[in-house]
């Protein structure tokens, strides 16, 4: 037991309003954690805290022994070691792609330009997206944006990779591909946290998935489980919201006539 | 209209051209020079200074040249500050401008989404390396439209310098009607060169312009 990623005790609030309550998370090396769960019940928020992106009010996330705090003066330190990726991809609209994945690891890193160069080509490719890279993010579809913005979380080496409805931008012809990418990563053996409202990708990628709602965690296991046999009603009513009943053919018949 | 009159006036307002245009211009540089460091102040919410910054920008967007230039010029001699009538043109349409363009660079500064700030931060960027590398930039781009206009709209204005006796375009017109009652030929020559001044800012202000359009917005 591997453990890279421990959040103990977390509570979120804005004001008085909980967003999340007393939520307990541990992730190992290498696993793909995947959080569900209905709009509003905190799955943003509960990422954004891992990096330290919104303010907590009790508990605390370590990472690797390391407490992660927004108020910490070396929170840019520690958010090098998580990647995050967004909806919205967030690319600098005034970079080309190449500058776009360069530049967090030239300027936070201060790597050598040749050597992060070399190695965002080897990524653009490896993401099918080399002939872009002189392009800017205004001439790519969002397909292709949300790829850079993988490529550009990627080139900082994270630890922990977390990804937040990455495709729920997306045109539907444009998911799959940008899916491939998570799989892949999944399959080197990435550490991920993932939300996604994409059931059938959730079931292929986690290792453990997880129902947030009302600001708790109200049910996770193994994918096949999770899935397949909810043991909670709450879960239950979830994932029928992804079903739909056959319509009865001759009913519309008649209403037709 | 008398072409001889209009040739025979052309080196005076020659070189009330150029005046207007060195003054002009001083003056825009002071402006965005005020401009640029005030929007700072009022981006990063500096105590103090912020509240200063803002006092001036409304003092000073909300009263006319004219009367600013009144009261630097025969309000400082009071106080036992004299000053020339050309470095006034140029302090008040600085002071005039600074507020315009204050206005204008914060706006930019505020333009730029917050998102870009999260995923700057997201990387790891200190706030010194995401103000450089990913707000700024985009600030300029986002600030230009404004800041022609405002430059533009600052040309325009240095007509009132008349009225402290700098002796710019209007200055020369006003005094040759006055003199000579060409009115005729003073107006067309007036016309004439403040579009000399006025035309290549515009044709120039809307390429910058479409060019930072594209590079933030892509059309
Ligand atoms: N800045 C804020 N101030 C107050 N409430 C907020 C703020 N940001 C988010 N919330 C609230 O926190 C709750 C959780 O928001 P969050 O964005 O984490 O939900 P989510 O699970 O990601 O939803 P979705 O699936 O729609 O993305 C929501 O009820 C939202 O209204
Ligand atoms: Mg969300």
């Amino acid at each position: 037991m591997n453990e890279i990623l421990r959040i103990n005790d977390l509570s979120k609030r804005y004001d008085d309003y909980a967003i999340l309550e007393k939520i307990n998370l541990s992730v190992r090396k290498g696993e793909v954690v995947v959080i569900v769960g209905p709009s509003g019940c905190g799955k943003s928020t509960l990422l954004r805290c891992l990096n330290g992106l919104e303010e907590i009010q009790e508990g605390e996330v370590v990472l690797d022994g390391e407490i992660i705090n927004p108020n910490k003066k070396n929170l840019s330190k520690s958010r090098e070691r998580i990647g995050m990726v967004f909806q919205s991809y967030d690319l600098f609209p005034h970079k080309t792609i190449l500058r776009n994945v360069t530049l967090a690891p030239i300027k936070v890193k201060k790597r050598k330009k040749s050597e992060v160069e070399a190695e965002a080509l080897a990524l653009l490719d490896r993401v099918g997206l080399l002939s872009k890279k002189d392009n800017y993010p205004r001439q790519l579809s969002g397909g292709q944006k949300q790829r850079v913005a993988i490529v550009r979380a990627l080139i900082m080496h994270p630890e922990v990779l977390l990804l937040d409805e990455i495709t729920a931008a997306l045109d539907p012809e444009m998911v799959r591909e940008v899916l491939d990418v998570v799989l892949s990563l999944a399959k080197e053996g990435r550490t991920m946290v993932i939300v996604t409202h994409e059931m059938q990708f959730a079931k292929a990628v986690a290792d453990r998935v997880i129902f947030l709602e009302g600001g708790k965690i109200v049910e996770e296991g193994k994918p096949r489980d999770f899935f397949e046999n909810p043991k909670t009603e709450r879960l239950k009513r979830f994932l029928q919201t992804f079903t739909y009943e056959t319509v009865e053919n001759d009913e519309i018949e008649m209403e037709q006539v | 209209m008398d072409f001889e009159v209009i040739f025979s006036y052309m080196p005076l307002y020659i070189e009330a051209f150029l005046l207007t245009i060195k003054i002009g211009w001083i003056g825009i540089a002071i402006s965005i020079g005020i401009g640029i460091v005030l929007a700072f102040v009022l981006h990063f919410k500096i105590p103090f200074v912020s509240q200063i910054a803002k006092i001036y920008v409304e003092v000073f967007r909300n009263t006319p040249l004219l009367v600013q230039l009144f009261f630097i010029y025969f309000g400082l001699p009071k106080i036992g500050l004299s000053i020339s009538a050309q470095a006034c043109g140029a302090v008040g349409l600085g002071l005039l401008g600074g507020s315009y363009m204050t206005e204008s660079f914060r706006s930019g500064l505020e333009a730029v989404s917050p998102s870009q700030t999260e995923s700057a931060l997201a990387l790891g960027m200190t706030r010194a390396q995401l103000f450089q590398s990913v707000i700024l930039p985009q600030a300029c781009s986002l600030s230009v439209p404004a800041i022609v206009a405002n430059v533009i709209f600052l040309l325009k204005e240095t007509s009132v310098f008349s009225a402290i006796s700098l002796m710019d375009l209007m200055f020369t017109a006003k005094d040759l009607i006055g003199l000579y009652y060409n009115t005729t030929e003073c107006l067309f020559l007036l016309v004439i060169f403040y579009i000399i001044m006025l035309l290549p800012v515009s044709v120039l202000g809307s390429m910058v312009e479409k060019k930072a359009r594209v590079r933030m917005f892509g059309a």
